[in-house]
């Protein structure tokens, strides 16, 4: 399934945060309309590496292409969509008042509202205010946002936390019709059972990118069956010089 | 810059601020009740609460937009819809045109209220016209929001964001000649007196309510507050950083 054109291209990316190397030499490329996991420990750099690809981070060195553009240029706003892990969405507005809002600002038209509260099922709460909802209800309204412009790549910082099972299943089978439709997504999360949803993993540890392989790829690597066994194992196989 | 975006965030503002009907029932009523206070303090000096009554009504705004932009702001920044808003096609200008634009809508009501309880129920005579005194209110809200806007960029949390109002607004509210006229302070402080936009702030209300023309000196204080006013969005701006660490 790998198309030879790259919706994301980094080389040698550095971050340095208050003196600390927050990333290190990070060179990799994610392919048009895929699903690409990124996952790792809490705190390993997976929402600081998100943050540099759609351009809200101050990077070191290293360069970032996005969509054939350079990470962060004015041309990009319109093509990429970014979830952060805390939900971005004012609290004190409803669903619906909150997407007609980013929605006037991406000059989505007026039927996408309709259309992303129901991607994300929220119909039944679209009228009531935002900071009353659940924290699972929150983070989908603030998802929702992200659809509406329809972009081209979406970036989706640990978009499953807090979610109930039904609703994870629900939301990765959207992703996957979102990546059939020629949409590229990168979604974080440090749950491994979730890597079995991407075509592609990027697996981080303290700053760095140990690997980037497919599920299959790294289970047959490590000889292991699970996931999580397989990101431990190589954990292991790196320390072990 | 697009008209679109800059009345979709005007509006957005002011349906945040309706939800919040407490803020906007305090907005409203504490300029009047405080006026009301401060005439019943100075029951047996009328003519000193004269001076400083049309004045107030055209000061107030300054303060509570100070605090209020400063607040909101403050909140965008933290809660991330900041950020989100710089990965979107929006220009800065679009943003801060934005709450100028819905802030000024709720000064120019305050305004209106606060004239209204001044010069109807407390009976403050004014010089000059009422009208005047109300655009220059407007403009004064317009100055205390571009500098809350800007100060918000060096809070991280709401307390210190509540503590800039004695920090940045209570000096220039003592040293603007409301207290003491300027010419009976220390040299000094004269001096530093002469580098605060509320200065001229309150130049400007004082001829328009006591000698009833802004006169030449007048159409300069207003070239200050405008000046000010934009050097504070100015460097408002240049805090909305695309990029942070």
């Amino acid at each position: 399934m790998m198309t030879s054109v790259s919706a994301v291209a980094i080389t040698k990316l550095r971050v340095v945060r208050g003196g600390r190397r927050v990333l290190d030499a990070i060179s990799c490329q994610i392919a048009v309309g895929s699903v690409t996991g990124l996952l790792g420990p809490s705190g390993c750099g997976k929402s600081t590496l998100m943050r540099a690809i759609v351009g809200v981070q101050v990077i070191e060195s290293g360069d970032i292409r996005v969509l054939g553009e350079p990470a962060g240029s004015t041309e990009l706003r319109r093509r990429v969509g970014y979830v952060t892990q805390a939900p971005s969405v004012y609290a004190d507005l409803s669903v619906r008042e909150n997407l007609r809002y980013f929605a006037r600002v991406l000059g989505a038209a007026e039927a996408r509202i309709a259309e992303v509260i129901e991607t994300v099922s929220l119909a039944e709460q679209a009228d009531r205010v935002t900071g009353s909802l659940s924290g699972g209800q929150r983070a989908r309204a603030s998802l929702a946002t992200a659809l509406l412009g329809e972009p081209e790549l979406l970036v989706l910082d640990e978009p499953t936390v807090g979610l109930d099972p039904v609703l994870r299943r629900d939301l990765w089978a959207h992703f996957r019709r979102l990546a059939n439709s020629g949409i590229t997504l990168l979604v974080s999360s440090h749950v491994m059972d979730e890597a079995e949803h991407c075509d592609e993993l990027l697996l981080m540890r303290d700053g760095a990118l140990i690997t980037t392989q497919t599920p299959a790829q790294l289970r047959h690597d490590t000889g292991q069956r699970n996931l999580e066994d397989a990101f431990l194992a190589l954990i292991e196989q790196q320390e072990q010089p | 810059m697009s008209l679109r975006i800059t009345s979709a965030t005007a509006l957005r503002v002011l349906t945040q601020l309706r939800r919040d009907p407490r803020t906007i029932a305090l907005l409203l009523a504490l300029p009047p009740l405080l006026l009301t206070l401060l005439k019943y303090t100075f029951d047996n000096e009328p003519d000193a609460f004269e001076k400083i009554g049309g004045p107030l009504v055209g000061l107030f705004p300054f303060m509570t937009m100070f605090l209020v932009t400063s607040i909101t702001m403050l909140r965008e920044r933290t809660t991330g819809t900041l950020e989100r808003l710089m990965t979107m096609p929006l220009a800065k200008l679009d943003l801060l045109l934005g709450y100028g634009v819905a802030f000024a809508a709720i000064a120019v009501i305050q305004a209106l209220i606060t004239a209204g309880v001044a010069f109807g129920l407390l009976g403050v005579h004014i010089a000059g016209s009422t009208l005047l005194v109300i655009a220059l209110a407007v403009g004064n809200a317009v100055l205390g929001m571009s500098l809350g806007l800007f100060t918000s960029a060096f809070a991280r949390t709401e307390f210190q964001a509540i503590q800039f109002l004695p920090a940045f607004v209570f000096p220039q509210l003592i040293l603007c000649g409301l207290f003491v006229a300027r010419d009976q302070m220390a040299a000094l402080l004269q001096i530093v007196s002469d580098v605060l936009p509320l200065t001229y702030a309150f130049d400007a209300l004082q001829r328009a309510t006591v000698r009833g023309t802004l006169g030449s000196r007048g159409a300069l204080d207003i070239a200050v507050i405008i000046s000010a006013t934009l050097l504070a969005l100015a460097l408002g701006a240049a805090t909305l950083r695309r990029r942070t660490a």
